[in-house]
C-alpha cells in the first residue's frame, strides 16, 4: 500500500493540514502536496478508468506528463473536468471525482471490454460500425459518445475570471530547473532583459531530488542561491505556476499562469494567459521518462522510476512498502538508493542491461544491499487493482517465468526523453540519438526568425544533456549566448562547476521481453490515456498504415490531453519494429502547442459577459433603452428595431410606427451611417472612378444618390454624396460600410492612385444624425426655428448649414421613405439634446421615433434596394434595374470593364421585381421560386429568389422584392414559392415600387 | 448654456487597483497632409503651441497638444471650445497647400488610467512593450485594445491619457474597470 512516511517530503508544510475529498470520501493531505500525492499519502492507488477498456489505473508519473490521474475537480461555477492529480496543488476543501466509470471506480461495468479487449483491437470502431450505414446516426454515434470521452463537459457558467498578459523581453526562458536558472543569470548578467517562466510552484525542477554537487555545494543549495540571486536583479521577472504553452513565429510565445488553481478563495482571476514577444528563447524544459512496455504495466502501482523517487523525496510518500526496480539505464538505480535511503524495501532491481563492469550507482544499490538481477525484466505484473507483485524473465526470452516476487509497487524506467515539445511547435528540427535512444533537438535546425537566424534554443536535459556538469555547462553557454544573440555584449561571470556521476550507457527496451508472445503483448500498454497497446500498433503496421501520423490516427496513440508525452517515443519504436526500419525513418508525429491544455478561459480572457464584445452605442443609444428599444444588432452597433410600448408586441409596434411616419412624424437615428470626408484637388476625379455614376459634376450644395461597385463589378456600397464645396465632398455609406469603404478608399489612394491629391478621413462618429420624416417633418423643424428650410430654400437632393433651435446643423434634404425628408447632423455630444428638442416639438405634430424594420418597410414600399439585402456580393447594379445610376460618360469607374464581360451582360441573369402575394400574405424572406423541370443533379429547377419581405401597414398586404429570371418582362406573371412549412407561396410579378410612384409626397 | 455632452459625461471609477476617469470635451483636429511641409508643421505648431513631434511621440501640456498618427496625420489637441477657431486659423494658413483640416472631437472618448498598476493594467489590454525604459513620456501608440482601436500617450508619471471611439466608450470603460480588478496585480513593471 501506498502511504506517508514519517520523514521526508521537502516541499510539504507538515504544520498545515489539508482536508479534501477524492469520490466523497473526506482524506487529508498537508500544504504543499500535489493531489496525487495526498491520494497515494491515503493509500489510493486507484484514481480512474482507462478509456476504451474501463481498467483501473493510478498514477504513473509526478508531473505533466501524468496519463491516468485525470480527474474532475469542484462542482458548478468551479467544475472542471481533466485536471491532472500531478499538477494540482492541494488547497482545503478540494472536491475530486475520478472520470470515466460507471457505476463507481470501484466496480466499473465498462470494465467487460477488458474481457473482450481481443475483439477490440485497433481500427475498432472504424471496422465495426461503418455497416449498416443508417445505424451510425442514430445508433452508433449516441453509443459511442456516450461511452467515449473522458471528462465531462462542464454545465454552470464559470465562476471564475480571466485575463490576456502582453509581455516583451529580450530572453524568455522556459522552465526554472537548474538549466533554467543558469541560463536565465548568463543572460541578464549579459545586460538582456530576462522573463523565466516555471510551471509547477517551484524552482529548480528535477535538480534537488537527483543531487549532485556545483560548485562543491549541493545542487539544491545552489537552487536556492540562484533563486534569491535572480530575483535580486532588476533585469529579471521570474514566475512559478506559469508554463511555456506554445512557440510562435516571431519570438511569439503563449504562457500560461496558474495563479488561484491553488487558492481559490483568493481575489483576482484564475488564469492569465501571457503573450510574450521574445528576442530569443531557451526552452530548458528537462526531460520526461519513458515507461517500459512489459504485460501488466497499468496496474496501478506501477510508475515511473522518476516519480516513485520524486513522491519519497518532494512529499515523504512512499508508493508502498516494497518496490521492484525494473530499468534499462543507471537513472532508476537512484530510485533504488532514495527509497533505501527512506527506509523502505526494494526486493529487486531487474536491469535489461547485461553489463560487464558495474557502474558507480550500481555498487552504491548493491552496497546497500539490493538484489540486482542484470539481464532479467518483469514478464507480467501480478494484480488486478493493485499490484502484488512481478513475474520475473529473462529479457532476451519469451517470457518464461523464472521466479515471483512479492512487491506493492513497481518502479520502471525506459530512459529518456528531452521534452522538445516547443522546440518543434515552430519548425525545430530533431536528430535520433542512439546512445540515449531518444529524439534531441537538431541544433543546425532551428527554428529561424524573419533575418533567418535562430531564435530558440535549448538547454540542459531539453538539448540532450544528462550529466550535471554538461547541464550546467549548456545552461551557461546558452543564456549567454540568447543575451549576445539580442545585443547585449557583456560577458556573464565563468559556469559554476559541477561534479557528475559516471553512467553506464543504457540500453534501449522497446518490448520486455523482447521476444514476448500474443498474450504478454495484449497487456503491454503504450499509450494509458488511450488504452493502446503494443499489439495494436503492429496491427495497425501489419494493415498499411505506415506513416506514423496514419498509425496515431488508426490507433488513438499519443491523442486526447497528455498528446503521448510518454507513449510516443516507445509506440514509433513499435511501429519501426513493425515496419522493419530505422527509428528516425519513422519519425515523430508532429508536436503542436499548447504543451498542456490550457484553460478555454485563459483563452477568451477579459471577453465576457460585458466585455465579450464592443457594443457601439450611438450618442442617443441611452434614451433608446429606456423608451422600449428592441435591439438589432448591425455590425458592432445597436440600433433600435422598433421602439415598443407596454402592451404591443414588437409587430405592432413596428406597423404604428411605419404608418406613423406615412401620416404625421418619424424620427430615425441614422448616426450610424457611414460619413467619409473626401477632400483635394483631385477628390472629384477620384470619386468618379469609386462610384458608377457621375459625381465631379455635382454641385456644392447638391446631393447625389451614388453606387459603388468592387473591381468585380459587384455592388458593395451605396449612399448619398453631398458637395461641400469645391475640393471637398462628403459621402455616406451604410451602417456596416463605414470602415470597409474607408479602408477600400484608402487603398485605391495607397496603392494605385498615390499621385492623386486627396486626403480621406471617416468621420461618422462627430455626428449624430437624424432624419425627421413625414408629412410633419418641415413644420418640426420650423418648430425649431433658424434656418429655412422650405421647399424653395431647401430643394430635394440638396443640404445646407445653419442653426435649428439653436444648434449647429448641417441638414440634408433626402429620402430613404419616400416622405418629406431631412436628415440633421449634429456634433454627436449634442445629439441627445437635439433629439429632446426635436421630441419636444414633435409632441403636438404626432412624432414617435422608428426603428430599423419600420426604416426597411418603408424604402421596400418605394422599391428602394438595400445593401445586403438586395445583393449578397454576386449581384450588379444591372440586375436590380439601377442602369440610370451607371455613367454612360465616364471612361471608367471601378467595376465597369468587369460588368461587360460576357456573364454580366447574361439576359438570363434575374432581375429585381416587385412581388406581390395573391392573397395579400407575406412571402417567406430568401424564398426561391420554382420552375419547370429538375436540373442535373435531380432539383426543381429555380427561377428565382426573394430578397426583401415585409407586411406593408400602409397598404396592408405583403409586399416583396426579389430576383426573377427575365423578371420585368414577366410583369403579372404569377410564380410559386414554396416555404419551409410545406405550404407554396403564389405571388404576382409587379414593378418593385407599391407606393407613391410619382414621388409626390417627398417633393412637397 | 452649452449642451455637448461627453460619451460618458466624465465617469470615473477607482475600485480597483487603477483609476480610470473619462476626460469630458477635449477638442481634437484632424490634419492630414504632408508632414515633412514646413507649411504644415507650423499650421500644427501654431495653433497647438507646443513643438512638433516626431514620428511615433506626442508633444502634450494639459488640453493641448500634437499626437503623430502617420506620415500624413496629425491629431492636434485644443480646449473644445477653440476647435472651430483653430480650424479656420489652420485652413487659412494652408491655403493653396493640399490637406485636410477636421473636427473629431466629438467622434471620440478620452480616458484617464492612473495609478502605481497604470501599466500593469494598459499592457492586458495592448500589445505594447510597456516597460517604464521602453514607453516614456512623449511615445505615442496607435494600437487597439482587446478588440477595439485606441491609442495613448503617457501624460504623467503613472498615468496614460486613451483616445477611443466615442461608440466604444462604454466598451472601453468596462474594459479598464474589468483590467483593473482586485487581486489581478501583474506587478511585472
Amino acid at each position: 500500500m501506498s502511504t506517508r512516511l514519517a520523514t521526508g517530503g521537502r516541499l510539504l508544510n507538515k504544520e498545515k493540514a489539508v482536508r479534501f475529498t477524492f469520490n466523497g470520501q473526506h482524506m487529508r493531505g498537508f500544504e504543499g502536496d500535489t493531489l496525487a500525492s495526498a491520494l497515494l499519502a491515503n493509500d489510493q492507488m486507484l484514481v480512474g478508468r482507462s478509456f476504451k477498456y474501463h481498467r483501473p489505473r493510478g498514477i504513473v508519473a509526478a508531473g505533466a506528463e501524468e496519463p491516468n490521474a485525470l480527474v474532475n475537480l469542484g462542482v458548478e461555477g468551479k467544475f472542471e473536468p481533466n485536471q491532472r492529480a500531478t499538477t494540482t496543488e492541494l488547497f482545503e476543501g478540494l472536491l475530486a471525482t475520478s472520470q470515466n466509470h460507471w457505476p463507481s471506480l470501484e466496480f466499473d461495468v465498462g470494465a467487460i471490454n477488458a474481457k473482450l479487449s481481443r475483439f477490440m483491437p485497433a481500427g475498432f470502431y472504424y471496422k465495426m460500425f461503418i455497416h449498416p450505414r443508417p445505424l451510425w446516426k442514430h445508433v452508433y454515434e449516441p453509443f459511442i459518445r456516450q461511452a467515449a470521452g473522458l471528462g465531462q463537459a462542464p454545465k454552470g457558467r464559470d465562476a471564475d475570471t480571466y485575463e490576456h498578459f502582453h509581455a516583451f523581453c529580450d530572453v524568455l526562458v522556459i522552465g526554472g530547473g537548474i538549466a533554467g536558472l543558469l541560463a536565465a543569470r548568463s543572460a541578464a548578467q549579459a545586460g538582456a532583459r530576462v522573463l523565466i517562466l516555471e510551471q509547477t510552484a517551484h524552482w529548480g525542477g528535477r535538480a534537488p531530488v537527483d543531487g549532485g554537487e556545483v560548485d562543491g555545494k549541493p545542487v539544491d543549495k545552489i537552487v536556492d542561491e540562484l533563486v534569491s540571486e535572480l530575483a535580486d536583479m532588476a533585469n529579471v521577472t521570474m514566475r512559478t505556476r506559469t508554463m511555456g504553452a506554445g512557440l510562435y513565429d516571431h519570438g511569439y510565445v503563449l504562457g500560461y499562469e496558474r495563479l488561484t488553481d491553488h487558492a481559490p478563495e483568493t481575489d483576482g482571476p484564475r488564469h492569465r494567459l501571457w503573450r510574450i514577444r521574445a528576442g530569443h528563447i531557451i526552452t530548458a524544459t528537462g526531460a520526461i521518462e519513458r515507461p517500459l512496455s512489459f504485460a501488466g504495466n497499468d496496474i496501478p502501482g506501477v510508475m515511473l522510476a522518476s516519480a516513485v523517487r520524486d513522491y519519497v523525496v518532494n512529499y515523504g510518500v512512499s508508493a508502498g512498502d516494497r518496490t521492484v526496480i525494473v530499468t534499462n539505464n543507471d537513472d532508476a538505480y537512484r530510485t533504488a538508493t532514495a527509497l533505501k535511503a527512506a527506509g523502505l524495501d526494494v526486493p529487486v532491481i531487474l536491469d535489461a542491461r547485461v553489463l560487464p563492469v558495474d557502474s558507480p550507482l550500481m555498487a552504491e544499490a548493491k552496497a546497500a544491499g539490493i538484489r540486482v538481477m542484470m539481464g532479467h525484466g518483469v514478464a507480467k505484473v501480478l494484480g488486478g487493482k493493485r499490484v502484488t507483485g512481478v513475474a520475473v524473465c529473462a529479457q532476451a526470452g519469451e517470457g518464461a517465468v523464472l521466479e515471483e516476487i512479492a512487491c506493492d509497487a513497481v518502479a520502471m524506467s525506459g530512459g529518456w526523453s528531452p521534452v522538445v515539445h516547443l522546440w518543434s511547435h515552430c519548425g525545430g528540427k530533431l536528430l535520433w540519438d542512439s546512445d540515449f535512444a531518444m529524439f534531441r533537438p537538431d541544433v543546425d535546425k532551428a527554428p529561424t526568425g524573419a533575418d533567418g537566424s535562430p531564435f530558440v534554443s535549448c538547454a540542459g536535459a531539453a538539448n540532450g544533456h544528462f550529466g550535471l556538469t554538461e547541464i550546467v555547462g549548456d545552461a551557461h553557454a546558452m543564456g549567454h549566448a540568447a543575451a549576445r544573440a539580442t545585443g547585449h555584449e557583456a560577458i556573464p561571470k565563468p559556469a559554476p562547476d559541477a561534479a557528475s556521476t559516471e553512467e553506464a550507457p543504457m540500453a534501449p527496451v522497446w518490448l520486455m521481453p523482447q521476444a514476448a508472445g500474443t498474450a504478454l503483448r495484449g497487456k503491454a500498454w503504450l499509450d494509458y490515456q488511450n488504452d493502446v497497446k503494443v499489439s495494436d500498433v503492429q496491427l495497425a503496421a501489419q494493415e498499411g498504415f505506415e506513416s506514423v501520423e496514419h498509425a496515431k490516427r488508426y490507433t488513438t496513440l499519443g491523442m486526447a490531453t497528455d498528446q503521448g508525452k510518454l507513449s510516443n517515443i516507445n509506440g514509433l519504436a513499435i511501429l519501426s519494429d513493425a515496419l522493419n526500419q530505422p527509428i528516425p525513418q519513422t519519425g515523430t508525429t508532429t508536436f503542436r502547442p499548447p504543451y498542456t491544455p490550457i484553460s478555454m478561459g485563459a483563452i477568451a480572457g477579459e471577453a465576457r459577459g460585458k466585455v465579450f464584445q464592443p457594443v457601439r452605442q450611438t450618442p442617443m443609444h441611452a434614451w433608446h433603452h429606456e423608451n422600449g428599444a428592441n435591439w438589432e444588432p448591425v455590425g458592432h452597433w445597436r440600433r433600435p428595431y422598433a421602439y415598443v410600448r407596454s402592451g404591443e408586441t414588437v409587430h405592432d409596434a413596428v406597423m404604428r410606427e411605419t404608418r406613423n411616419v406615412r401620416e404625421n412624424l418619424g424620427l430615425l437615428d441614422a448616426s450610424t451611417l457611414g460619413k467619409l470626408v473626401v477632400k483635394g484637388p483631385d477628390a472629384g476625379k477620384f470619386l468618379d472612378l469609386l462610384y458608377t455614376n457621375m459625381m465631379s459634376t455635382l454641385k456644392p450644395g447638391k446631393c447625389r444618390y451614388g453606387l459603388m461597385c468592387s473591381e468585380n463589378g459587384f455592388l458593395i456600397d451605396d449612399g448619398v454624396v453631398a458637395r461641400i464645396d469645391e475640393d471637398t465632398f462628403l459621402c455616406h455609406t451604410t451602417t456596416g460600410g463605414a470602415e470597409r469603404i474607408h479602408q477600400h478608399m484608402e487603398e485605391w489612394l495607397q496603392t494605385e492612385w498615390w499621385d492623386m491629391k486627396v486626403y480621406v478621413a471617416n468621420v461618422t462618429e462627430q455626428y449624430a444624425q437624424i432624419a425627421v420624416v413625414g408629412p410633419k417633418a418641415r413644420k418640426a423643424l420650423e418648430a425649431l426655428g433658424g434656418m429655412d428650410v422650405s421647399a424653395e430654400a431647401l430643394g430635394f437632393m440638396e443640404w445646407a448649414d445653419g442653426t435649428l433651435g439653436g444648434f449647429d446643423v448641417r441638414a440634408y434634404r433626402i429620402s430613404f421613405s419616400g416622405e418629406l425628408s431631412y436628415e440633421i447632423a449634429v456634433k454627436a455630444s449634442e445629439g441627445q439634446a437635439f433629439w429632446d428638442a426635436l421630441m419636444t416639438v414633435g409632441d403636438a405634430l404626432g412624432v414617435m421615433p422608428y426603428g430599423t424594420e419600420a426604416l426597411h418597410i418603408l424604402r421596400a414600399e418605394k422599391g428602394f434596394i438595400m445593401i445586403g439585402d438586395e445583393t449578397d456580393g454576386t449581384v450588379i447594379p444591372q440586375d436590380l434595374g439601377l442602369h440610370w445610376a451607371l455613367s454612360k460618360k465616364k471612361d471608367d469607374y471601378l467595376g465597369k470593364r468587369a460588368q461587360e464581360r460576357t456573364h454580366m451582360i447574361d439576359p438570363e441573369r434575374w432581375q429585381l421585381v416587385g412581388l406581390e402575394t395573391v392573397d395579400g400574405s407575406v412571402l417567406p424572406d430568401g424564398a426561391y421560386a420554382v420552375a419547370a423541370g429538375t436540373n442535373e443533379n435531380g432539383q426543381r429547377n429555380m427561377q428565382g429568389r426573394v430578397t426583401s419581405s415585409y407586411h406593408s401597414p400602409n397598404l396592408n398586404r405583403g409586399i416583396a422584392m426579389g430576383l426573377v429570371l427575365h423578371g420585368p418582362d414577366r410583369m403579372g406573371e404569377v410564380i410559386d414559392f414554396p416555404g419551409t412549412d410545406g405550404t407554396t407561396y403564389t405571388a404576382k410579378i409587379v414593378s418593385p415600387v407599391f407606393f407613391d410612384p410619382e414621388g409626390e409626397k417627398q417633393n412637397v | 448654456m452649452s449642451k455637448a455632452v461627453s460619451a460618458l459625461n466624465g465617469a470615473t471609477w477607482s475600485d480597483g487597483i487603477a483609476t480610470i476617469s473619462e476626460v469630458t470635451l477635449q477638442g481634437m483636429i484632424t490634419l492630414r497632409g504632408d508632414l515633412s511641409d514646413p507649411a504644415i508643421r507650423s499650421a500644427a505648431t501654431g495653433v497647438a503651441a507646443v513643438d512638433m513631434p516626431d514620428q511615433g511621440q506626442a508633444q502634450c501640456t494639459d488640453d493641448r497638444g500634437l499626437c503623430w498618427m502617420s506620415p500624413d496625420e496629425l491629431l492636434v489637441l485644443c480646449p473644445y471650445d477653440e476647435v472651430a477657431a483653430n480650424i479656420e486659423k489652420m485652413q487659412t494658413a494652408l491655403k493653396g497647400i493640399h490637406s485636410l483640416c477636421f473636427n473629431v472631437s466629438d467622434a471620440r472618448a478620452v480616458f484617464d488610467l492612473s495609478g502605481p498598476n497604470a501599466r500593469d493594467v494598459l499592457a492586458k489590454l495592448v500589445p505594447v512593450d510597456l516597460a517604464p525604459e521602453r514607453f516614456t513620456k512623449g511615445m505615442f501608440r496607435r494600437t487597439r485594445m482587446a478588440q477595439v482601436p485606441a491609442a495613448f500617450w503617457l501624460h504623467d508619471t503613472d498615468h496614460f491619457r486613451i483616445i477611443c471611439f466615442r461608440s466604444q466608450a462604454q466598451y472601453v470603460y468596462d474594459l479598464l474597470k474589468t483590467a483593473s480588478a482586485c487581486g489581478s496585480t501583474v506587478s511585472y513593471f
